[in-house]
């Protein structure tokens, strides 16, 4: 396998230093594919999506289409954007919204439009203040263009789109929290049935929750086709998509690569995306779709990037990270500050998450710091269990939504493939790497 | 603050349409502004984060009277409003300097010395993660992922990003806040988004009802003869 030569779908303009700009997104082609959606019918352009096959970009890769389709026989209230980027070392809606600003309020208006939605709410991070800025600047610059408010380019559509700045919690990038939260409550995830907020979202009513990348991907999809998005890629994994590369890599960024024909191997080691591990070292591990997910090792690092090649490995694609962990990383170390990660962004509902991603950290810390104890590796194991319990993959739940269920990834990776480097933590009262 | 100057919490009552009672504490300008991005919402509650974030602006944190004006112009109680903001990071129910220096020290930025390097942010500012220096211009703050992770360790000062720092390029950054030489690029503590929407909402509601029953009927009619098509060829 290598690196394909896949067309550039989401991250064209990249390289510009204005490409932020009405006036370098309309001289690349910018709002054409607005303008040739208008000019079809809202069924037409929901089955261009539809043939693409787009996954969600956001961390559960469900189709989009079949997102939308769920809403087709009802007239929908609400889009809403997830733009709340949270997940650990995840950074390509960042660059999205910083870059393409246009790319992503192009594609927001062609959804409402095969939606039929007169409402649309883009939530961004509140960390993210030069976005919050772009994306601003980029929707009045759309209005005083004619793309977006009343009878957009003479159509007969109108829409109006609000910019939603968060204001700091991971836990906001679960869609029923960032519904709450856009209600202007406390960040708390919905208990389900209903799974979807299709049923019920925002102040109730039908609303489709879509990821940044997702909607980004849209104004191609209506240019090209859909049949041209899903002709690249393989399986279930159409398309490119973004990679968020981490850690000890020598050129960490934000890649597009063409799914599945393209290998961990590849996006770690190729010379125009990651470029090898620095100083020489080998790699220790590597954790294939945010933190949320279990780890890797150097055996699986030919697996293709692939949302059901990963899955059927015991992991996930998840959000699109990927973090590289070189011979030198102390797994102790890094698993408990993923533990800390979660234990300080649990929203407090469920007993479970709450207690037990303290419990967990305070663990992990004392083992780091000398203070483990023999019986601490089973403790270890037997709290994740009362989380998720059997410890399988995908775990199952026991908390209302999947933050929970996510907690014992880490721990149980790094007691699975580093048990001697915990137990020399134990036995030699510290951490070896120190 | 004594117990005498600490504000009385003051228990409105419940109702479900913002009050009339005008605002004591938020300037005209920026109530004005807040009712401007109230009417974006359908629901003037949706509108509690975005005001939290404008009356920081006003006052560099989230302060009890600020609070209490917030939930007169949303028509909720004050203790809403507290309820809401204690949740979220950004919402500073106390007072915090004029600069806030997060250092990351997520996964990605663990891998290269975030730890090591919010130490050296501790022993040269000569205060914990947490709190603020003695002339009230640095709150350090231990933060989570903020998503910038290809320039490790990650640092964001009032959540601008300043890119991957050193111990020794840490310390420039800090004299240079210190004198003021990131002002024009880095605004004080409260004030995140400096571009402001230029116009309100522009899809009339009679106007919008009227264009979805015209794409509901033309809908509709597809619908129909494309099953009398395929009932014609069966």
């Amino acid at each position: 396998m290598a690196v394909t030569e896949a067309p550039k779908i989401i991250t064209s303009r990249i390289g510009h230093e204005d490409s932020h700009t009405l006036e370098r997104y309309l001289a690349t082609g910018g709002y054409e594919g607005l303008r040739k959606a208008l000019a079809m019918t809202p069924e037409a352009v929901a089955h261009e999506v539809d043939t693409a096959s787009l996954l969600g970009r956001g961390g559960a890769g469900f189709p989009a289409g079949r997102k939308w389709a769920m809403l087709r026989k009802s007239p929908v209230t609400y889009l809403v954007v997830n733009g709340d980027e949270s997940e650990p070392a995840t950074f390509k809606d960042h660059l999205l919204v910083e870059r393409d600003p246009h790319q992503l309020v192009e594609g927001v208006l062609i959804a409402a439009y095969a939606l039929q939605v007169s409402r649309v709410f883009i939530f961004l991070r509140g960390e993210f203040a030069l976005g919050l800025e772009r994306v601003q600047a980029a929707l009045n610059d759309a209005y005083a263009h004619g793309a977006v408010g009343a009878d957009i380019f003479g159509s007969g559509f109108s829409v109006d789109v609000v910019v939603h700045p968060g204001a700091g919690a991971y836990i906001c990038g679960e869609e029923t929290a960032l519904l709450e939260s856009l209600e202007g409550k406390r960040g708390f995830p919905r208990i389900k049935p209903p799974f979807f907020p299709a049923a019920i979202g925002l102040y109730g009513a039908p609303t489709v929750v879509n990821n940044v990348e997702t909607m980004s991907n849209l104004p191609w999809i209506v240019l090209n086709g859909g049949a041209a998005f899903a002709a690249l890629g393989e399986g279930r994994s159409t398309g490119t998509r973004l990679f968020a590369l981490a850690g000890h890599v020598n050129k960490p960024g934000v890649y597009e690569i063409e799914m599945v024909k393209t290998t961990f191997a590849d996006l770690i080691h190729a010379p125009v995306l990651g470029g090898g591990i620095p100083h020489g070292r080998e790699l220790k591990a590597f954790i294939p779709g945010g933190v949320s997910a279990p780890w890797f090792g150097p055996d699986q690092i030919d697996l293709p990037l692939g949302q059901d090649e990963v899955a059927q490995a015991g992991s996930m694609l998840g959000s699109g990270s990927v973090v590289v962990m070189d011979d030198h990383t102390c797994a102790v170390r890094a698993s408990w500050r993923i533990t800390k990660f979660f234990s300080r962004e649990s929203c407090g509902q469920c007993t479970p998450c709450r207690e037990g991603s303290g419990w967990l950290e305070r663990i992990m810390e004392r083992i780091e710091t000398g203070q483990g104890r023999e019986e601490d590796l089973d403790l270890l194991l037997d709290a994740c269990d009362n989380i998720a319990p059997g410890l399988t993959w995908p775990p199952q739940q026991t908390t209302i939504c999947v933050l929970g269920s996510s907690i014992p990834s880490s721990i149980g990776s790094a007691i699975q493939m580093f048990r001697d480097e915990f137990l020399v933590h134990i036995k030699e009262g510290g951490c070896p790497y120190d | 603050m004594t117990d005498a100057e600490r504000p009385v919490p003051v228990a409105a009552p419940r109702s479900t349409t913002p009050t009339t009672a005008v605002p004591s504490h938020l300037s005209a300008a920026t109530v004005e502004r807040a009712r401007a991005l109230i009417a974006l919402y359908p629901e003037p509650r949706s509108a509690l984060i975005p005001l939290c974030h404008l009356a920081q602006e006003q006052d560099g944190w989230l302060r009890p009277e600020a609070m209490v004006d917030i939930a007169d112009l949303l028509g909720v109680t004050p203790a809403e409003v507290y309820g809401t903001a204690t949740f979220y990071d950004m919402l500073h129910t106390e007072p915090v300097g004029t600069y806030l220096v997060s250092v990351c020290t997520n996964i990605a930025c663990l891998l290269h010395g975030a730890a090591e390097l919010l130490e050296h942010a501790e022993d040269s500012l000569g205060v914990n993660a947490g709190a603020t220096t003695a002339d009230g211009t640095i709150t350090l703050e231990e933060a989570e992922c903020l998503a910038d992770c290809d320039r490790a360790p990650c640092v964001q000062v009032n959540h601008r990003y300043v890119g991957a720092q050193t111990a020794e390029s840490f310390d420039q950054l800090v004299a240079d806040l210190r004198s003021g030489a990131r002002s024009t690029d880095i605004p004080t503590h409260g004030t995140l988004i400096r571009v402001r929407r230029t116009t309100g909402l522009e899809a009339d509601p009679a106007t919008v009802a009227t264009e979805r029953a015209t794409m509901a009927e033309a809908q509709q009619q597809r619908a129909a003869e494309a099953s009398a098509t395929a009932g014609g060829g069966s």
